[in-house]
This record gives C-alpha cells, sequence and structure tokens, in this order.
C-alpha cells in the first residue's frame, strides 16, 4: 500500500480489514487477511473455487462471523452487537450468485419490503424509490410480476435495484454472473459498469475478466484462504507476480 | 377391421378412438358397481327380514334409557331423552375435544418445530426427544398412559391437590369455580365483541398510516390489552354481574363449580400431544423448504431476524406446511374416536356403540356415525384448500 493512502483519514476509507482470520471447525477458511477499500474504490476479486473469496465478502456484512482480526466497515467495529451488525448492513447491500428475491412478493414488494420495515419509510415515498431504480436496471414495466416470471437476468436486476433502495454506501457482488445464461451476463454487467460509474465503491466476486479490465481499481487473487497477490487491472493481467496467480489467469484466460 | 398390404389399418374404426374406449370402459366399471351395491343391499335387506330386525330411522325417537358421563350444553335425563339426543351429545363431545385437540396440537406443534431448528442446543434436543418419543408409541397407548397412568392415580376427592384456592385436582378430574352469569352480564361478551371489531380497525388503521407516515404501530400488543381490558371495564362498570360458584366437596360428590371429567383431559392430552409431535415436524420441514438464501438477502438489506422470519420465511413455509397439516387435522379429528377405550362420551362410544346395542341398528348407527366423520372432514378439507389457494405462490 502506498504512503499516499495510508494517510488517509477514516473519513476515506470504507472498509478495513485488519489481520482477520476464520476457521469452519478445524478447517482455515481465511489466513490474515488485510484490506484497505477507500471510498468509491471498485475491487474484482478473482482466484479458484473454494479459494475463500466469497467468505471473505460475506464476513464483511456478518453474513459469515470472523473468529480472529478487526473488520471496520464505515468506521464502525463488527463486534457481536447485533445493533452495530443491523446499521453495517443498512450501508452496505449485496447481490448474490442466486439472486435470492422473495419469490411470495412482487418486483415492486421486494424492493420496498426493507426500506417500509426497516427505515420506516412511508409506502407511497418508498414505492416511487424503487420505480426509481427499477428504471435504472430498466425494467420497470415488470413491477407488478412475481420474480417467478422473469428471466434469470431481470431478476438478478431486480435484486440490485432491492439493494439499492436501502441506498447502501458500498456494495457487495457475490459472482453475479455466475448463475446466469451467457446472453443475460452483458445486461447484468452495464447494470453493474453504470453504478461503479457512478462512484459506489463496490467489491465484487467474480470471473468476468473483461468486467475487471474496464471496471476495477485493484483485483485481488485469493488463493486457499489468502490475498495472494493485489494489482491494478493493467499490471495485474500483464504482469503477474506469482506463480499461483500466472496459472490461474493461464487457464482462466485459455478459457476465455 | 381390414388392412392393406403393408398390414396398416384402414378405414375408421371407432373402436380404436381413446375417447371412445374411455367411455366404454366408464359404462363397464359403473355397471359392476351398481350391480355389486344392488347385491350388498339385496342381501341385507333378505337377512334382516329373516332375523325380524326393522329397518329404519324410526328407533331415532326411542327413548334411550342410559346414562351418559358428560353431557355438554345439553339437557339429558335417561328416560325422557330418545337416541336422536344421544346422537347429538355424541356430536357435541366428538366437536368439543376435537376443536380442543386442534387448537392445542397446533400451538404445541408450532411451538416444538420451532425450537427443534433452535441452535441453542439443550432446547434444540428437548423438542427433539418429544417429538421422537411420541411419534413413536402407538396413540391407544397414550391415551390408556393419561387416563390409567395419570389421571386416575390422581388423590381421591378428599384428598385433591389445590392448586391456588379454588382448583382442586383428583381422581375424578379438575374442578374450578365456575361463572354463573346474573342480569347485565351480556355487557361483557358484547364488550369482548367490540375489542375485536376496534382490533381489527385499528390493524387497518396502523396499516394505512404506515403506508402513510412509514410508522410501524404495536397492533399485537394494542389488541391484547384492549381485549383483556375492555370485558374486565365492562365486569367492573355493570358491579360484577355475575356469581362465581365454587367447588363444594360433599362426602361423595362434588356441588358447584365446574369440573374437566379425566375421560376429556386424557382424551385431550393424547390427541394434542401425539398430533402436536407430527405437527412440530411439519413446521420444522415447512422451514426449513425455505433456502438459508431467503434469511441471507433479508438480512443483507438489515432486516432483523424476528422480522425476517415473520415477513420472509413463514409466509414461504405456510404453503408447505398446510396441506400435510389439513391431514393431521383430519387425522385429530377421526382418532379422537378411540375416545371408546377410555369411556369418554363420543359419537363413536354413544351412537355407534352403546345405542347400537342397544336398538340392534347397527346399519343406520354406523352409515350416520360415518356421514358425520366424512362431513366434518370434508368441511376441514374445504376450509384449509380455501387457506392454501390464497397464500399459493405465483409462478410464471
Amino acid at each position: 500500500m502506498s504512503e499516499a493512502a495510508k494517510k488517509n483519514t477514516q473519513e476515506d476509507v470504507a472498509i478495513q480489514i485488519i489481520g482477520m482470520h476464520k476457521w469452519y471447525g478445524e478447517f482455515h477458511v481465511l489466513k490474515d487477511i488485510n484490506l484497505t477499500v477507500e471510498r468509491g474504490e471498485k475491487i474484482v476479486v478473482c482466484g479458484p473455487s473454494g479459494s475463500g473469496k466469497s467468505t471473505m465478502i460475506r464476513c464483511i456484512n456478518r453474513l459469515e462471523e470472523h473468529q480472529q482480526g478487526q473488520i471496520i466497515v464505515d468506521g464502525i467495529e463488527l463486534t457481536n452487537d447485533v445493533k452495530k451488525i443491523d446499521e453495517i448492513r443498512r450501508e452496505v447491500g449485496m447481490v448474490f450468485q442466486h439472486f435470492n428475491l422473495f419469490p411470495h412478493l412482487t418486483v415492486l414488494e421486494n424492493c420496498t419490503l426493507a426500506p417500509i420495515w426497516v427505515r420506516k419509510t412511508p409506502k407511497a415515498e418508498a414505492e416511487a424509490v424503487a420505480m426509481k431504480f427499477l428504471e435504472r436496471v430498466k425494467i420497470p414495466e415488470q413491477a407488478k410480476k412475481y420474480p417467478g416470471q422473469l428471466s434469470g437476468g431481470q431478476q438478478q436486476r431486480v435484486a440490485i435495484a432491492r439493494s439499492l433502495c436501502m441506498n447502501p454506501r458500498i456494495m457487495l457482488f457475490d459472482e453475479p454472473t455466475s448463475a446466469l445464461d451467457p446472453e443475460m451476463i452483458s445486461e447484468v454487467l452495464d447494470t453493474m459498469i453504470s453504478l461503479a460509474e457512478e462512484g459506489m465503491t463496490m467489491i465484487c466476486v467474480t470471473h468476468e475478466m473483461g468486467f475487471a479490465k474496464t471496471v476495477a481499481d485493484r483485483v485481488l487473487f485469493m488463493d486457499a484462504g489468502e490475498i495472494i497477490e493485489q494489482a491494478p487491472p493493467q499490471e495485474f493481467f500483464e504482469n503477474p507476480q506469482s506463480e499461483r496467480t500466472q496459472l490461474f489467469l493461464s487457464q482462466i484466460l485459455h478459457n476465455a | 377391421m381390414t388392412t392393406d398390404i403393408q398390414g396398416h389399418a384402414t378405414g375408421d374404426s371407432k373402436l380404436r378412438d381413446p375417447r371412445i374406449r374411455a367411455v366404454i370402459y366408464q359404462i363397464i366399471v359403473i355397471t359392476i358397481i351398481v350391480l355389486f351395491a344392488w347385491y350388498v343391499a339385496h342381501n341385507t335387506i333378505v337377512n334382516l327380514d329373516k332375523r325380524g330386525i326393522a329397518s329404519g330411522f324410526g328407533f331415532l325417537s326411542q327413548p334411550a334409557g342410559f346414562g351418559i358421563g358428560i353431557v355438554l350444553l345439553m339437557d339429558y335425563s335417561s328416560q325422557a331423552s330418545t337416541h336422536l339426543d344421544v346422537l347429538i351429545i355424541g356430536i357435541i363431545n366428538t366437536l368439543a375435544v376435537s376443536l380442543a385437540g386442534i387448537v392445542f396440537a397446533t400451538i404445541i406443534g408450532f411451538i416444538f418445530g420451532v425450537l427443534r431448528l433452535s441452535k441453542n442446543w439443550v432446547v434444540s434436543k428437548i423438542a427433539t426427544v418429544y417429538i421422537e418419543v411420541v411419534r413413536n408409541i402407538p396413540l391407544l397407548v397414550q391415551l390408556m398412559f393419561w387416563y390409567f397412568a395419570v389421571l386416575s392415580t390422581m388423590p381421591l376427592v378428599g384428598d385433591s391437590i389445590k392448586f391456588g384456592e379454588n382448583v382442586y385436582i383428583n381422581n375424578r378430574g379438575v374442578n374450578f369455580p365456575a361463572v354463573i352469569p346474573s342480569s347485565g352480564f351480556w355487557v361483557i361478551p358484547v364488550a369482548l365483541l367490540i375489542a375485536i371489531v376496534l382490533s381489527i380497525g385499528i390493524r387497518n388503521w396502523a396499516h394505512k398510516r404506515q403506508d402513510l407516515t412509514g410508522q410501524i404501530f404495536p397492533v399485537f400488543l394494542t389488541s391484547l390489552g384492549l381485549i383483556i381490558i375492555l370485558p374486565v371495564l365492562a365486569a367492573v362498570v355493570m358491579g360484577f354481574p355475575f356469581n362465581i360458584s365454587y367447588p363444594d366437596f360433599g362426602r361423595f360428590s362434588i356441588n358447584g363449580g365446574w369440573s374437566l371429567e379425566p375421560e376429556f383431559l386424557a382424551l385431550l392430552f393424547g390427541l394434542s400431544i401425539y398430533t402436536g409431535a407430527f405437527i412440530a415436524e411439519i413446521v420444522r420441514s415447512g422451514i426449513n423448504s425455505v433456502s438459508h438464501g431467503q434469511t441471507e438477502a433479508a438480512h443483507s438489506l438489515g432486516i432483523r431476524p424476528s422480522m425476517t422470519m415473520r415477513l420472509v420465511i413463514l409466509p414461504q413455509a405456510l404453503r408447505v406446511i398446510v396441506p400435510p397439516l389439513t391431514s393431521q387435522y383430519l387425522n385429530l379429528v377421526k382418532n379422537s374416536s378411540l375416545a371408546t377405550a377410555i369411556g369418554y362420551a363420543d359419537i363413536t362410544a354413544l351412537f355407534a356403540g352403546t345405542s347400537l346395542n342397544q336398538t340392534g341398528q347397527a346399519i343406520e348407527c354406523i352409515l350416520i356415525t360415518m356421514l358425520f366423520y366424512l362431513a366434518i372432514s370434508l368441511l376441514i378439507s374445504m376450509f384449509m384448500n380455501w387457506y392454501n389457494k390464497r397464500i399459493a405462490l405465483v409462478e410464471r
């Protein structure tokens, strides 16, 4: 990390992870993770499956508990304090590989559920905000439909809109395009790119290297629970330092 | 049928049309059934004639001439009351124990189903032990356990166990004070009714207010408060328009107060605890059927665990829970006929038992009893199907 980054005041840091470890029983999933994410920074995390990428970002909003080290989000340290966890979850949006939309609610109700019950927003206002974000992800006409009636790509865009309705300052993406048919990947990536252009702080676990090249400020490579390498995309793709990174890149780019 | 050189069928034979074949098969099946039914009916009539038993429902108006242990909502005397009265008492008793059983079994089932999923090791193990023990012992044996091993071994009336001032438990059941309405009592049920109507109004108002301002109103607590406070207030204002009759212990019997007979209690305990264990498993599997991703999505939006259960998990779990829950309710009603074994006066014990034995009208008694169970079961099914449709998911 550069000197300049270290001098950053607390205000400029969105997420700070210091010496974080996590175990599943005996299995050491995350080993000494250190990561500082600045406001507005876009980070792409890649690595072979089982390397702990998803687990790491799921620790940031406490879907998974870490056992050692510190995670500080927006100046709030994650502890067992339920109130702090709630506070952080309201600031951090998350998009899942399998969308996880609520199938018993319409698209619009999916988007207004949390604003109404968590932020206590009046219904009309919550619906107006939801429609605004549904327009942004280009599916306002589907508002009255149920998730089961939409295609995968549309569902994932609804999931993004649903997160945005809570006005998060940070967005986490957990392999958002991995469960999609190939022709639907670009519609979701386009949405993510426009979000990035607006200055959202983002951490994306993805294998879309094209997305990494165009959007990321930094690419992280993880293997066996460790961050092996991190660099701006150009450097990362053209001049990877570690052998494991080189091997991974050769496999993934060969297939692409 | 003719065939051409290659062996293909030629011409149109109506007999090769599956729709026409289906009609023919159905006609054959119906003919067989009608013939069989006619044979059975004819045989029965001939045999009844031979033994000199008159068929028909005339016996319903004859006096019953036997005593009944538990009579609710009716006046019954062994001299004046008829077999029709016996039938009605049997129906009331069956409905009473079934309704109470369904309510308690549902409460027990939902509580233990959720407890079994608890992350607390002790709590979840307690729930597991209850479910596994109760599900794997025959209901008849459990009824006998409650009746003979638990309730019959309670102390004699003279040595009743006392709970508080006026509740007594002994081998004749539970005795507790009765409320005897006096003039002006009607105000209290009316107050209760008003409280219920108000609660519904408050719910609607709270909905609208939340839509407009976003404020969440504690509807449940307010309603609970209203439903308790209003009737109490009415009682105070009317100067307590009722007399309380306390159980009074005579030498051989107990006068005054209300009592729950051990037969009723044993059947109620047995049915609710047994069915509750099955409902607990249904609830558990229903909640488990909602993918963990739903919980994670709700949590990631900042929705608290209790709210997640109410807004996201339960609405989806219910559509898995309701169909098997229906069959548990039906089982409970039908299993209540095991009352015969412990002497509770349900429709089976009274009408298909005593009345049948006294009159010899086996076919009529059994037929009426079967029709009753059938009608109740169909009613429950219809209600639950309606409810299930209301909560069904829309897909494609």
